[in-house]
Parts: C-alpha cells; structure tokens; sequence
C-alpha cells in the first residue's frame, strides 16, 4: 500500500537522548526513528531504561542531554546545565543546543498519547468518566460555559465519541463500574482507550501485555494492528511479550544499560547475538 | 542602641530560640519517621505547662520537674496510640486531619478544666534568680536554656548517630516499609520518638514558661505552629536544622519585638516559611528526593 | 423507563423546594419568635458555604489547603467597608477615623459580595503560584501561614483607616429578608454543584486521583489546580462577606485559625467528596453546637448535681465526637456520595428490615443455628 519511492514521514525522531539521576546514566545516547504508519518495538531486559526513554518523550522527565523531535518540529531539547554540566557521565559529548522543554500536557496535545506500565487509571472513577476525561482538552469551552451548561453540544459530541470508544473495547456494558474494580486485563484495554480518546496521531504503549494469557495477547496483537489502520496511529511499544513483538512490530529497537545495542526487522533481531546475550547472559557451554 | 542592649537582646533572642529549638526538634523527629505535621505537639507543650501548675502546688520543685517530665512523655505516648496509630494505613490527609482533631481536643478540655484565664506559672527560685554576667543581666533560666539546648541536641546527636535504637529510627526514616521487613519493631521506634519528642516539649515548657509567667489554653497553639515553621526552615527530618530554625526564630522574633513591630512578630514566622517554601522547600539542610514514574 | 425516573425526580426537587418557600415564608412572617431558630439556620447555611468551597478544593481536587479564615477574613472586610452606611462610618471609626479613599464608597450587598469573591480570588490566584507547586503537606501550612499573614495585616494598626484595627467594623446592614439569606448560599451552592458536575469537575477530579495520568491526558497541572484554587476561594470570600451580614459586626479575631479548623471539622463529619455531606454537616455542627449547650450548664438530677456539667464541657464533648468521627467514621455521614431521591427511598425503606435485624438479634442472642432444625438430633426419630 505504501508507496516505496516515497520516504516515510518521520513521526518520532530521538537524537542522542541521555538521562541521568545522580550518578546514574539510565538512558546513554539513544537515536532512534519511528516512521508514520509504523509499529516500532522496544525491547531490552528490565531495567535498561526503556519506560524512561518514553518519560523522556511524553515529558515526564526533562532529558540531561539530547533531542526529542515530533513531526519535524523539536519537542524538548536539553543541554547539561549547573552542577550536570561537571558531574555528566553520558557517551555522546554535550554541544550547546537551545533547551526547549514542555510539560506532558501540551505533549498530549501535540497528538503523542500513552499507556503506562503500572496502569495509571483515574481508579475511583467510572470506566465511563475515565475516558470522558481524555476527551476534555479537545473541547471547545470554557469553565464559565462549563458551568452554566451553555457548552451542550460539546459534551454531547464528548459523551458520543466516548461512547463509541467503549463500545469498540467491548467495556460499554461496564461504563459505571469504579475503574478500579475491573480485572487487570479490561483495566489494560481501558488505559487504551483513554488514550485514544485524546485523538492521537502518535501512541506509546508501555508494556501494554503485561499480566495477559496467551489468548489475551493474541487479542491485543490484533487490536494493535487493528486500531494503528483504523485510527491512522503510529505505535511505539515497550515490550516483553516477543510472540506479540515478533509478530506485528516493523522494526525493533534493543536497549540494554541505557545503550541500543541492535535495530533491525523482526528476523534480524532475533538472530542477533548481542540481543540473545543482553537478555540470557553469556553462556561458556552451549546449552539448550 | 548601645552594645549592652544589643547583646542584651540577642541573650533573649537566643533563649527564646533555644525554647523553640527543643520543640522544633519534636515536630522534625515525627515528621521524619511519619510524614506527619503533628498538630498536637504545641499543645502537648501547652499542657506540660499546666502539669507543672498542679505539680508545683503538691510538691517541691525537685519532684515536681520529674513528674511533670514523665506525664508529658506519657500524654504524648499515647496521643500516638490512640489517634495516629490506628489510621497509619490511611490516607495522609486523615491523619493530618487526627492531629488537628487532638489539638482542638486538648485546647478545649483544658479550656474546661483550667478556664480560659490565664493561670499563673509557679516560680521556680534557683531559675528565676538574676545572674549578671558582664554588663548583661538576666534570670538564669535565661542563661541556662541556650546552653542546656545544646547539651540536649549534642545528646540527642549521639542517640541518633551511635546507638542502635537510633539507628533503628534513622532506618525507619529512611524507608519505612523495608525497615519493617528487616525486624525492626516499628511501633516501638514510633513510641520512642513520640516520647523523646513529649520529653522536649516538657523540657521547654519549663524554660519557656518560667519566662512567659503565665499559661492558658492557646498558649501552645501558635508557639506550635512557629516551631514547625522553624523546623521546616531547617529542614524537616533535620535536627541540626531544626535547631537552627528555632533559633533563627527566636532572635528573628525578637529583634522585631525590639524594633517596635510586635503585632508583625507572629506573621514574621510565616513570612519566613513562604520564603524558604519558595526558595528551597526542602529547607536549610533538607534533602531533596524524586519520585519513580 | 429512564425518563420516567427523571421527572420523579424533577417533581420531588420541585415538591422539596415548595416546602422550602413555604417554610421560609411562615419563618419570615414569624421573624422574631423564632429568631434563635433562624439564626442557627443562617449561620449553618453560609458555612455550607465555606464548607462545599473547601471540600470542591480538598475533596474534589486533592489540594489540602488550610488558608479558609484568612480568604472569609477578605470578604468579610470587603463587604463590611463596602456596605456599612456611609453616615455610620465616622462613628465605627472613632479612634483614627476613616481612610479618605473609602469613606464615600458605598454599594449594595450584592455588588459588595461579588467584589468579596472577586478579591479573595485574584490574592488566590496570587498565592497559587508560589504555593500550588508544593506537596500536600507542605501546602497545607503554606496555606496556614497566609492566612495568619492575612489576619495579621487586617489588624495591624498601621492599616487603621481602613480596616479599623483591632476595633472590629460593626453597623453592617442585615439581611433584607430571609429569603435572600438563604437564597445567596444556595445560589452559591448550586454553582458549585453545576461546576463539580461539568467537565471541569471531573477535570479537577482526575488531578485528586492520578496527577501524572491527568497530565498525560492534556490537563496542565498548574493552571487547572489554578482554577480549582481561585474559584474555591471566590466562594469562600462570598461565604466571609456572607458572615459579615449575617453576624452584623466583625473582627480579626473572627477570623482566626480556629475558623478553618471549624469548617475542616465539618467537611470530615460530612464526608470528604460530598457536597450533600458538607450541607448536612454544617448544620448538624452548628445546631448541634447549640444543643451541646446543655452540657455547659450545671444538672441536678434528683437533688444531686451531676459532677463534669459545667462551662466547657460542650466543647470537650464536641472535640470527643470529632475525634470518634475521625478515628471510627473515616468516610463521614455521606462518604463520596450525593444526595438522590432513590437513595432517600432505599434508606427508607431499609429502616423497617434494619429495625428486624435488630429485634431478631435480641430474640436469637446465640445468632444463626449452626445447622438446619432439620438435622437437629433432638428430633431424630426411632431411626437412630
């Protein structure tokens, strides 16, 4: 369908993103692309700094160093500053470049949506008012026409496209239950929902099997692709699932400590053996 | 002013500080293992004042001090037992909402036992004798504070730093749920702070109220509220800091009094407490800590 | 189905807010016969006030601030130096006399208490910058402190040409009627209502349950914390100047932290989230204050004078059920819930089965046989 000759549009592009707490280089010099339309995996052990790759993005955490550019335009930069500027363990070597920094809302706003990895729903809340909420900063009003209810078509148009949302997760029938009381696996698909609710043109999913059965994954591997064509999305995932990575990703990132050690398709990374020792350790006999 | 009452001055405002120092202490050991303004605590200290009134009345001063010392641990204790204890699974705004709760309780049972007149505080001879020193003269008790704070800080310092009982509390401090893994008896460090901390409180009350003359049912209230802002100001979990904070109060407090703006001398505390807020919340010697995603 | 429901409830609202009238209506033509009654009453409907502002701040929003007195204290002064005639004026202030600036300004009570709100919302919004980015805790007395900071100015002399010190304003004009008096808090009421139950509502309520979720979802933490702040403190500046004309003459001492403490203490009892909770609240607190009374004075029961009844005790036996509240009845009366018909309904109609439970618990002390009479070896036959 897409045509070769055309360079993709670059949706996501990461240019030596360095993170560092204390003494702690938890991302170190990551560069990384994500084109549009595509489904790109992150993977790695635990602790090699992927959801901290995503805080970076969303802007959670203010990189210690690097460049984060959506869309072609430069979301978030950052150059060590003050007592950094000394104690800077990162590989790549600072340059001056103009600190831009934002706050995770208007990064929402920009079109960039995401999961958490320890689900974050809104948990006394209705499912129904969970996604409701998403919908509030695309609306036009404003918080005397809120009140005085002179904003009806608004939320009418909220609650139908709320509505539908639901539905298509297959949750409509549970929209007044309390967020939290939902098992683990609906809770998932809800978080989903609420962010696409903020009608994205960009989705970071971070971990978004985490606590599935096999069918369950299977499911969410066919809604992914399902809802990357129907929506227009590109995805960006954190994962550990590798039936799930495997299956639908385009390309794969490998980060382990902080640093990418491979990229490639599917069936490069899986053969790639600096991968296979990241996550299984060296191994002095070959054992099966 | 001439040197004699500026020095004058700064005698009262490092005694005064002394004072707020001790009860500063009590509300940074708290805060420090519980995450918990204890409200209460300057009504503790209000209520030690009122023992020592009874005290006082029955007995010489050489029993009465002791005795007074050991009610106020025992009333702290068990404030600790019976309204914090039970809601230490809760959220942190019922157990701020507790210790508010406990601190109305106490002013209005001692409004009912005591009135709300002020009741004079005994006289106390060997404290209240004028000592010269230099061209300086004061009560004793106002020579003595400062110096005895000290004592009690550098005492308080080696409990913490040097004894496993403090090393106990430092963990629980540090990390509450993993010190409870590693056998520690949490509600045991908790006690024993609440006690230190009530121990404190008594010992300023006498300093403090040996000065003040009188005691009535508000008297800890705002003295309480000035002695968190101090150990805010230091730095809560601090104890050097807390210190510090008490005594940069109490000469602050002073010197305003001494310049003639004693209506702004309370809204100088809380003027101090939105300054340090804006500039470094963690306070003087606060540490800062950020939180996983 | 479901509209049916709907205009049961539009006619129950309609039949309650009848009665209502009619009941303020024969109170009016009764004024001064039941001027205690009426006073409770009005004192409890501008707490409410204050108490649904604060609980829209704590309860909805998740912002523990403790800064209510030094915001009422803005619109109290506000109205009363607004509203107080202009011919009395030169007799309240009959020590320093009055500020030129303010002498001649004068407006009618309603106009002075928009003005009210309006002042306490733009210091609000004032104090939010520095102080909305601190942790609860530390908000909290960030709050306390300037609402000390507040009284303090109010009552400092220097300020005696317009605020009139520590003489306290007095001569501020009364209600006109009662149904102004209770028809300004309930407007009050009924905006925050409609706030809560809008899209800004659930905006504020997302920011209580998961702020980082909330930003995730465009919300920017500040500015709707912001928000949240300075409307809560509008209405509480409404409910000072409220006060201001109910009580007819006030100090700086009204104003203290005891005030806050107060409203906190109703909030709870109320249940934290609720707005019904914090109505109901503030008048079982206000009117249960004044029954409460009884304890304050001495009791002979049967010629003996029952020791503890004296001057006092009211407040200690105030402060115990607070604390019981506190400890035992974290949630409050209404939890996080909201007054509904159907839940009226269900209460009552549970009272009868609640009152069965209870009578068969008398009949049965052992409680629920361990096993089924039929097995019950008394009764076994020759078939042993």
């Amino acid at each position: 369908m897409l045509n070769t000759a055309k360079t993709p549009i670059n949706v996501l592009h990461m240019q030596d993103i360095t993170m560092q707490f204390g003494g702690v280089v938890a991302v170190n010099g990551l560069t990384l692309d994500v084109n549009q339309g595509e489904i790109v995996a992150l993977i790695g052990p635990n602790g090699a700094g992927k959801t901290t790759a995503f805080n970076c993005v969303t802007g959670i955490y203010e990189p210690t160093f690097g460049q984060v550019d959506f869309m072609g335009e430069t979301i978030l930069s950052n150059t060590p500053k003050g007592k950094m500027k000394k104690t800077y363990l990162g590989e790549v070597s600072p340059r001056p470049i103009p600190v831009i920094s934002s706050t995770p809302d208007v990064i929402t706003k920009k079109g960039i949506a995401r999961t958490f990895q320890n689900i974050r729903l809104f948990g006394q809340l209705s499912v129904f008012d969970n996604v409701l909420i998403a919908k509030h900063m695309r609306a036009k009003q404003n918080v005397f026409s809120a009140t005085l209810r002179l904003n009806r078509k608004e939320e009418e148009r909220m609650r139908a496209e709320t509505i539908a949302l639901l539905e298509e997760q297959n949750l409509l029938h549970l929209k007044d239950e309390i967020a939290t009381s939902l098992p683990y696996g609906l809770q998932r698909r809800l978080e989903i929902a609420r962010a696409l609710a903020t009608e994205p043109k960009f989705l970071l999913l971070d971990e978004p099997a985490a606590g599935m059965n096999p069918q369950e994954t299977q499911e969410l591997t066919d809604f992914i692709k399902q809802i990357r064509d129907s929506y227009h999305l590109t995805v960006f995932m954190i994962e550990h699932h590798m039936d799930l990575v495997m299956q639908i990703s385009d390309r794969i990132y490998v980060l382990d400590f902080g640093k990418l050690i491979a990229h490639g398709t599917p069936d490069e990374i899986q053969n790639n053996e600096r991968v296979i020792e990241a996550y299984l350790g060296v191994s002095d006999d070959a054992e099966d | 002013m001439s040197l004699t009452t500026f020095l004058q001055q700064c005698l009262t405002g490092i005694s005064l500080g002394g004072a707020y120092a001790l009860i500063a202490i009590g509300y940074t050991l708290v805060y420090g293992i519980l995450r918990l303004i204890n409200f209460a605590h300057g009504d503790i200290f209000m209520m030690a004042g009122y023992f020592m009134i009874f005290a006082m009345a029955s007995f010489p001063w050489y029993i009465s001090i002791p005795v007074v010392l050991l009610v106020t641990v025992l009333l702290g204790v068990s404030i600790e037992r019976v309204a914090y204890r039970p809601l230490r699974t809760a959220p942190r705004m019922s157990v701020m909402i507790s210790a508010i709760g406990v601190s109305y309780l106490l002013q209005n049972l001692a409004t009912y036992l005591f009135t709300a007149l002020p009741k004079g505080y005994p006289e106390i001879p060997f404290l209240k004798k004028i000592y010269q020193i230099g061209g300086l003269s004061a009560s004793f008790v106002t020579f003595l504070t400062p110096v005895l704070t000290l004592i009690i800080v550098y005492g308080l310092i080696i409990l913490i730093n040097k004894t496993k009982i403090g090393m106990a509390m430092r963990a629980v401090a540090k990390d509450y749920d993993t010190a409870a893994l590693m056998g520690i008896k949490i509600n045991r460090i908790i006690t024993f702070t609440f006690a230190i901390g009530s121990l404190l409180a008594a010992v300023g009350s006498v300093l403090y109220f040996t000065d003040r003359m009188t005691v009535f049912p508000f008297s800890g209230s705002l003295p309480g509220l000035k002695c968190f802002v101090a150990a805010v100001f230091g730095g809560i979990g601090s104890i050097p800091g807390a210190v510090i904070g008490g005594f940069i109060l109490g000469l602050g407090e002073t010197a305003l009094v001494a310049m003639g703006y004693s209506t702004f001398s309370d809204a100088f505390t809380f003027v101090l407490l939105i300054i340090i807020l804006l500039i470094k919340p963690t306070g003087l010697f606060g540490e800062k800590t950020t939180d996983k995603v | 189905m479901k509209k049916n429901a709907v205009s049961k409830n539009k006619l129950y609202t309609l039949a309650a807010l009848l009665v209502i009238i009619a009941l303020l209506a024969f109170l009016q033509a009764n004024s001064s016969q039941y001027s205690y009654q009426i006073s409770i009453l009005e004192r409890s409907a501008i707490y409410a006030v204050v108490a649904v502002s604060m609980n829209l701040l704590t309860g909805f929003t998740g912002l523990f601030s403790l800064g209510q007195a030094g915001f009422m204290a803005i619109g109290a002064y506000t109205v009363a130096i607004l509203t107080i005639p202009v011919d009395s004026r030169a007799s309240v202030y009959y020590v320093n006399g009055i500020s030129p600036a303010i002498a001649n300004l004068h407006c009618p009570y309603w106009l002075a208490l928009i003005i009210a709100g309006i002042l306490a919302a733009a210091l609000a919004a004032l104090i939010g910058i520095p102080v909305l980015r601190l942790k609860s805790d530390y908000l909290a007395i960030a709050t306390l402190g300037f609402s000390e900071i507040i009284r303090a100015v109010i009552a400092a002399p220097q300020l005696d040409r317009i605020t009139n010190g520590s003489y306290g304003l007095k001569s501020i004009p009364g209600f006109p009627n009662l149904f102004i008096a209770f028809g300004l808090p309930a407007l009050c009421i009924l905006l925050m209502v409609l706030l809560i139950n809008s899209s800004y509502g659930r905006a504020f309520k997302a920011l209580r349950e998961d702020e980082v979720a909330a930003q995730a979802m465009g919300l920017n933490l500040f500015r709707y914390k912001e928000l949240a702040f300075i409307i809560s403190s509008f209405f509480t500046g409404v409910g000072g100047g409220l006060l201001a004309i109910f009580m007819r003459s006030i100090d700086s001492k009204t104003f203290s932290i005891n005030l806050t403490y107060d409203i906190l203490l109703i909030v709870v009892l109320g249940g934290i989230g609720s707005i019904t909770g914090s109505v109901i609240g503030s008048f079982l607190v206000t009117a249960g204050r004044e029954w409460l009374r009884f304890f304050d004075n001495p009791l002979v029961i049967g010629g003996f004078e029952v020791p503890l009844f004296r001057s006092g005790f009211r407040m200690v036996i105030f402060s115990i059920l607070l604390m019981m509240v506190v400890l035992f009845y974290r949630r409050g009366i209404m939890g996080s819930n909201e007054f509904s018909w159907e839940g009226l309904g269900r209460l009552i109609r549970s009272i009868p089965s609640r009152i069965k439970r209870k009578s068969k618990a008398q009949k049965h002390p052992a409680g629920i046989p361990l096993c089924p009479e039929s097995m019950d070896d008394s009764k076994k036959g020759d078939n042993a």
